[in-house]
């Protein structure tokens, strides 16, 4: 076994085994847990494939950024675990079926003689100067411009629909103007006076 | 001798190169962790003499000999586990800290040669390292089960995800200015002595790059997740003995590599300042690139010692006005600038 297929199969246990403990641990902290580390298996198996740009991209926005901001709301919840379990019984007949679902779907679609290297050879090495960065820039600005525009418009749609429906004003809040505190000046909040001094 | 060779050639060639890489990464790493525990040194009488004291100096010579001390120290300090703490969680949160910051320096090149992986997403990769640095602090807060620990856990995550941001814009200002995200390519792309260097068309960026850089680190004037006086020592309150030691490297280690990459992206790494210049160029051309580099970087070291001494702790609605408000359309606004230089080669640096 070469090391790099020794490096694979590592990362790819570490990835099965961290998706399992995302669906079964109970505390939702511990689940946010194991998906980063599955996010960090993943990227390196996309390293292993030389798609160096995106393993990078992976760590860097969905760990570095989007799991951060996840973490940061689930150790806020106060979560009851009880109430969480509560309805399990009730929801298991529903669970189920949705389970065999989708199992008989994945079973359907990811089969082994789907794939296999008959069906799909194996992708030719590139040299150590093949730069994955470029490559795919150069494709999403020539020729996926459109589709690559229109996904950061929807994006952008989103990011100011977020914010109008979160965005109220609450009269009861205390709010203050950062730009008003800093462009305060002495004169606004000292004055000198003289008084005589008291005698006695 | 003779023994030893034959014993190595023995060995499989992919073992051959995994020994190979430990022992560069054990190069790298062990003069780091000297220079971490001399940087404290350095910032302990730096900052003693800026405030007229003297600073350490009962140990060993003028004190050389106190960081040695203080690891002995806390080597042999008890490590508490609070009750009810997430053991697990608890003790891996240093080594999570730690971990990214010594981990960055793979791609950093030391020298024309010197660089233990040449690889071309390198600044990709540096920023994606210190993105995860955060974890480390987010499950030390959590993990402790302690009210000011965890609210120093929440600071110090809003504060790294604003900056983040502003700090990515920045090095996307350095990549399209030098056209390459590999470090090495960057600092070739700053040949011609100091002026040069693109501190200059990224002026900005430089300031913005800085200033983030000691928000990352989670320095004053930004430290309001450890906030001594509001929240006693935020994420680290309940971490003693070699815990703390862990995280007090994470944070100097830290400080240098924000240094240090300062000193690669934007004031050509290990280029001499007066390459090319009629006299001081050849009069320079002796002193190895390396020597440039270390002295870069200490002039950033320094700044952070500089600026600890200097300012008082922002007030926390300010940190994210700066932040989100403030860095952020300055680096977006100086990326469509950068753009416009490097399409129409603006001259003296993209021509």
């Amino acid at each position: 076994m070469t090391l790099e297929k020794l490096i694979f199969y590592v990362l790819a246990a570490v990835v099965i085994l961290a998706a399992m403990m995302v669906v079964t641990r109970r505390n939702p902290v511990h689940s946010a847990l194991f998906l980063i580390l599955a996010f960090v298996a993943c990227s390196g198996i996309w390293m292993l494939a030389e798609a160096e740009f995106l393993a990078i991209v992976l760590v860097l926005v969905y760990v570095g950024a989007v799991m951060v901001l996840f973490l940061f709301v689930l150790m806020m919840l106060d979560i009851d675990l009880a109430v969480l379990r509560a309805g399990f019984i009730k929801m298991l007949p529903l669970g189920v079926v949705m389970a065999v679902a989708m199992a008989a779907e994945l079973i359907l679609v990811v089969r082994a003689e789907n794939f296999g290297l008959d069906k799909y050879a194996a992708p030719a090495r590139h040299a150590a100067d093949y730069s994955n960065t470029e490559e795919i820039g150069s494709v999403l600005y020539t020729v996926y411009m459109y589709p690559f525009e229109i996904a950061a418009v929807i994006l952008l749609v989103a990011i100011i629909a977020a914010i109008g429906l979160t965005m109220r004003k609450r009269p009861d809040t205390k709010y203050l103007d950062p730009t008003n505190q800093v462009l305060v000046k002495r004169d606004d909040r000292v004055r000198m006076v003289s008084m005589d001094a008291e005698k006695g | 001798m003779e023994f030893f060779i034959s014993l190595w050639e023995a060995l499989p060639a992919e073992l051959q190169y995994l020994i190979w890489t430990l022992i560069k990464i054990i190069v790298i790493v062990a003069p780091m962790m000297l220079a971490v525990a001399y940087f404290t040194y350095a910032e302990r009488k730096i900052i003693g003499y800026m405030q007229v004291r003297i600073g350490p100096n009962r140990v060993g010579p003028k004190g050389w000999l106190q960081p040695i001390a203080d690891a002995v120290k806390l080597m042999f300090k008890e490590i508490v586990i609070p009750t009810n703490a997430n053991k697990v969680l608890f003790l891996i949160a240093p080594a999570i800290t730690l971990g990214p910051a010594l981990a960055a320096w793979a791609v950093f090149p030391f020298d024309e040669e010197l660089v233990l992986a040449d690889i071309n997403a390198g600044l990709l990769y540096i920023l994606a390292l210190t993105s995860v640095g955060v974890y480390g602090v987010i499950i030390a807060g959590w993990a402790s089960n302690s009210k000011y620990a965890f609210l120093g856990a929440m600071r110090s995550a809003a504060q790294i995800v604003a900056y983040e941001i502003a700090m990515g814009f920045a090095l996307v200002g350095v990549l399209v200015a030098a056209g390459s995200l590999n470090l090495g390519d960057i600092i070739k792309a700053q040949q011609g002595g100091l002026f040069s260097w693109l501190w200059l068309p990224l002026l900005p960026l430089f300031g913005v790059y800085v200033i983030s850089g000691v928000a990352e680190t989670n320095r004053a004037p930004f430290d309001v997740a450890e906030g001594e006086s509001e929240i006693v020592a935020g994420f680290h309150v309940e971490y003693s003995g070699m815990l703390f030691a862990v995280f007090f490297l994470a944070e100097y280690a830290n400080m240098i590599l924000i240094s240090a990459l300062t000193a690669v992206m934007f004031l050509g790494g290990w280029l001499s300042p007066f390459q090319g210049w009629p006299v001081l160029g050849p009069l320079f051309d002796w002193v190895p690139g390396f020597v440039w580099l270390v002295i870069k970087t200490a002039i950033f070291m320094f700044l952070f010692l500089w600026l600890r001494a200097t300012f008082p702790r922002y007030r926390y609605d300010q940190i994210m006005r700066l932040g989100w408000k403030v860095f952020i359309p300055i680096t977006i606004v100086w990326i469509a600038v950068v753009g416009l230089a490097v399409v129409y080669q603006l001259p003296w640096w993209f021509d």
